[in-house]
């Protein structure tokens, strides 16, 4: 267990004399990262639609502007392949951009400047060029949002080398991970879980825990591993208590880095339980969760007590308001994939 | 009536708009041109420098599109009848400023200082850019069409954020400005007062599509107006005009006066690349027509004319010429080395685990092989 991180909401004292950790949302602990990370560097630009004096429409650079200034903090035009694309070149010419994606599904049309340009160019130059971009992208359903508001796109990058990608699950790791991804060399894609945006939780605002590209540990458990990320991780956490009456220990990884994926953590837990079940909102079908559930039966092939088995979003398009709680994992599948995992 | 507030702009003066007939310094003649505009003719040394770097650029064009047919290169976008575009934007540039170029801009890498091994290293196929961005200013070639308009844009939005003297230089075709990138990379520019330069060589073609079937709009360079950015339309076969426009435009950027578009008419004498068959989308009357436009012919009757080249002048231009033709084609006919491990080295700063499995997977794959080749 020594390199399985210990759950990040305990026992990870604040740097330097802080004051006793308050509760704090989601939406809060990214903005104090990006309030930090321009106090930190002056690299370090924010821009986008509406997040300058707006703050965001989720206010998540609330104040940033008025901070820091229109130099640092900056609303652009209304288009997402030019707010990458010039993010592209202003890495060039040595700022570090933070830009934001209002939406999920919003960022598409910036599709190939992030494919073809901002994964590639490190590799297309030797490693002459590196651009330390993060792309920040509310992402996923479960907030009521009509159409096109509420995609899970993480595929669509994990799936091109040259990009991280990143969600985090909680307030705490979402500062943690947000400031990493800012001094991260390599492009970010940061994925935000907007339905957690305002779920609270005690904690001080720290870099201590674990690196950008390790896994952690959310609870421990000896009959199953669930992996999560984003959003799901509470999920997840919940089904795991309530499976405690069922008499079934639920352990439950938070995977943090999507991509690349940490192995070690995944595989340490699945050898020891022996089961294991990958949560997501996105659809099923050649979904993150299929890479994870391949990984596991190639490399803890003789420790698994059952098939590694997936609880997705439906083969769907994201469905509307009134629907969408039919599509989206809950508990209740959680447990029922649980109860299938060939138990003797 | 009361008027509602609204955050409207204020109506664009005609200023934006470019001449109706292309500006020119040179005729086809090699006779002053007869529309010069605001242009301003450069000095004896620019033009002798321009003519000069054309015929450089030339001979390694021509050398390039032998090349391909030898296998040498996998494929070669020539430049030959847009030396004119290539030499005179480039040496319009300090060297603090940046160029953004697109496949076919490889005359313009050249003219740049980039070693003609280096350039051409995407075409020979042993790696993607085969230059440092930085050590030239050059960023790397660009395949899809308009992407490094907003590369360019944003590296000269970062400069001047940064407080640096930079000017970046985005070179696009007419095909590519209707990308919707092209558009972005205007707009962006006009509203951030950008020290960028867009240079749109419209040589009439989008591989075959001619440009009526590109756009409905009167020029390219109208197209200025609409992002509030002042516009020119030049000839593109004139060194000399190329020059004076992008020269003109590259100050008024670096002294705080924003960007410019400049569309420059032109044509590319080769077809596409050497996979394409030109025959089948233009007929031999234009081409023929275009090649009594040759911009290197034309400045060189310019300079006899004014006395700034003679015979002997132009031989050594021409012998230093044919000699770098002659260094490329040995150096291309070289092979070259690659290394299957450095596939992993560039995608992140550091490999991933996954990729150091996979580097060990090759690098025992290849052993494998070697053993059974003994």
């Amino acid at each position: 267990m020594s390199t399985v991180t210990s759950p990040a909401i305990v026992g990870q004292a604040p740097v330097a004399a802080a004051k006793a950790p308050a509760p704090v949302t989601m939406a809060a602990a990214l903005n104090q990262a990006l309030a930090d990370a321009l106090a930190a560097d002056d690299r370090v630009v924010v821009f986008g639609e509406d997040v300058g004096p707006l703050g965001g429409v989720f206010r998540v650079t609330d104040g940033l502007a008025a901070r820091f200034g229109e130099q640092r903090v900056f609303d652009t035009p209304l288009a997402e392949a030019g707010i990458v694309g010039t993010a592209i070149g202003m890495a060039m010419a040595g700022l570090v951009p933070v830009i934001e994606m209002q939406f999920d599904a919003f960022a598409y049309p910036a599709f190939e400047q992030v494919t073809s340009h901002l994964a590639k160019l490190r590799n297309r130059t030797r490693g002459k060029l590196a651009l330390p971009v993060v792309i920040r992208i509310p992402y996923g359903g479960g907030i009521g949002g009509v159409e096109h508001h509420s995609d899970s796109s993480e595929a669509y990058y994990t799936h091109t080398p040259g990009l991280r990608v990143v969600a985090p699950g909680t307030p705490g790791d979402a500062y943690r991970l947000l400031r990493q991804a800012i001094t991260c060399p390599d492009p970010v894609i940061f994925l935000e879980p907007k339905r957690r945006y305002w779920s609270r939780e005690t904690t001080g605002l720290t870099l201590a825990g674990p690196p950008i590209d390790r896994a952690t540990l959310r609870r421990p458990g000896k009959d199953v591993t669930l992996i999560a990320y984003g959003a799901m991780v509470a999920t997840a956490l919940e089904a795991a208590e309530a499976a405690t009456e069922e008499g079934w220990d639920v352990e439950v990884i938070d995977l943090r880095s999507l991509s690349p994926v940490d192995d070690q953590t995944l595989t340490e837990s699945v050898r020891r339980t022996g089961r294991a079940i990958v949560v997501h909102e996105a659809a099923g079908f050649c979904g993150y969760g299929a890479e994870i559930a391949a990984r596991l039966t190639e490399q803890c092939f003789f420790h698994l007590e059952a098939p590694v088995l997936r609880v997705t979003g439906l083969d769907i398009p994201y469905p509307p308001p009134h629907l969408e709680q039919y599509h989206l994992p809950s508990t209740d599948r959680i447990l029922d994939a649980i109860g299938r995992l060939a138990w003797e | 009536m009361t008027t509602v507030a609204h955050p409207s702009g204020t109506a664009a003066g005609s200023g934006l708009l470019p001449s109706e007939a292309p500006l020119q310094l040179i005729d086809a003649d090699g006779q002053p041109g007869g529309n010069p505009g605001s242009l301003a003719l450069p000095g004896p040394q620019v033009l002798v420098e321009l003519y000069r770097r054309m015929v450089l650029g030339r001979q390694v064009d021509v050398q390039c599109t032998a090349l391909t047919k030898q296998g040498r290169l996998a494929v070669y976008p020539s430049s030959r009848g847009q030396d004119a575009c290539e030499v005179g934007a480039v040496l319009a540039l300090l060297d603090q400023d940046w160029l953004f170029p697109t496949y076919r801009d490889t005359v313009a890498i050249l003219t740049r200082g980039v070693p003609a091994e280096q350039a051409l290293t995407l075409l020979r196929g042993d790696w993607h850019c085969g230059y440092d961005p930085y050590q030239y200013r050059v960023a790397p070639q660009c395949t899809p069409l308009a992407t490094n308009t907003l590369h360019a844009v944003g590296l000269a939005h970062g400069a001047r954020l940064r407080g640096q003297d930079a000017v970046a230089l985005a070179l696009l075709g007419d095909g590519a400005t209707s990308e919707g990138d092209t558009h972005e990379a205007l707009n962006f520019a006009g509203v951030w007062h950008a020290p960028a330069v867009f240079l749109v060589q419209n040589n009439g073609y989008a591989i075959s599509v001619p440009l009526s079937k590109q756009t409905a709009a009167p020029t390219l360079a109208a197209k200025g107006i609409g992002y509030g950015i002042p516009s020119l339309l030049i000839d593109g076969n004139d060194a000399a005009a190329v020059y004076a426009a992008v020269r003109a435009a590259v100050q008024r950027a670096a002294a705080g006066g924003g960007p410019t578009l400049i569309e420059a008419l032109t044509y590319r004498m080769e077809a596409h690349t050497n996979a394409d068959d030109a025959t089948r989308y233009r007929n031999a009357d234009e081409v023929q027509a275009w090649l009594g436009r040759d911009p290197i012919a034309r400045l060189e009757a310019y300079l006899r004319g004014q006395s700034l080249l003679d015979d002997a002048g132009v031989a050594v231009i021409a012998d230093e010429a044919a000699r770098l033709a002659d260094d490329v084609r040995t150096t291309m006919n070289t092979d070259v080395t690659v290394d299957p491990v450095e596939l992993f080295e560039h995608v992140y700063a550091r490999p991933t685990a996954a990729l150091e499995r996979q580097r060990a997977a090759l690098l025992d794959e290849l052993q494998l092989e070697a053993e059974a080749a003994r």
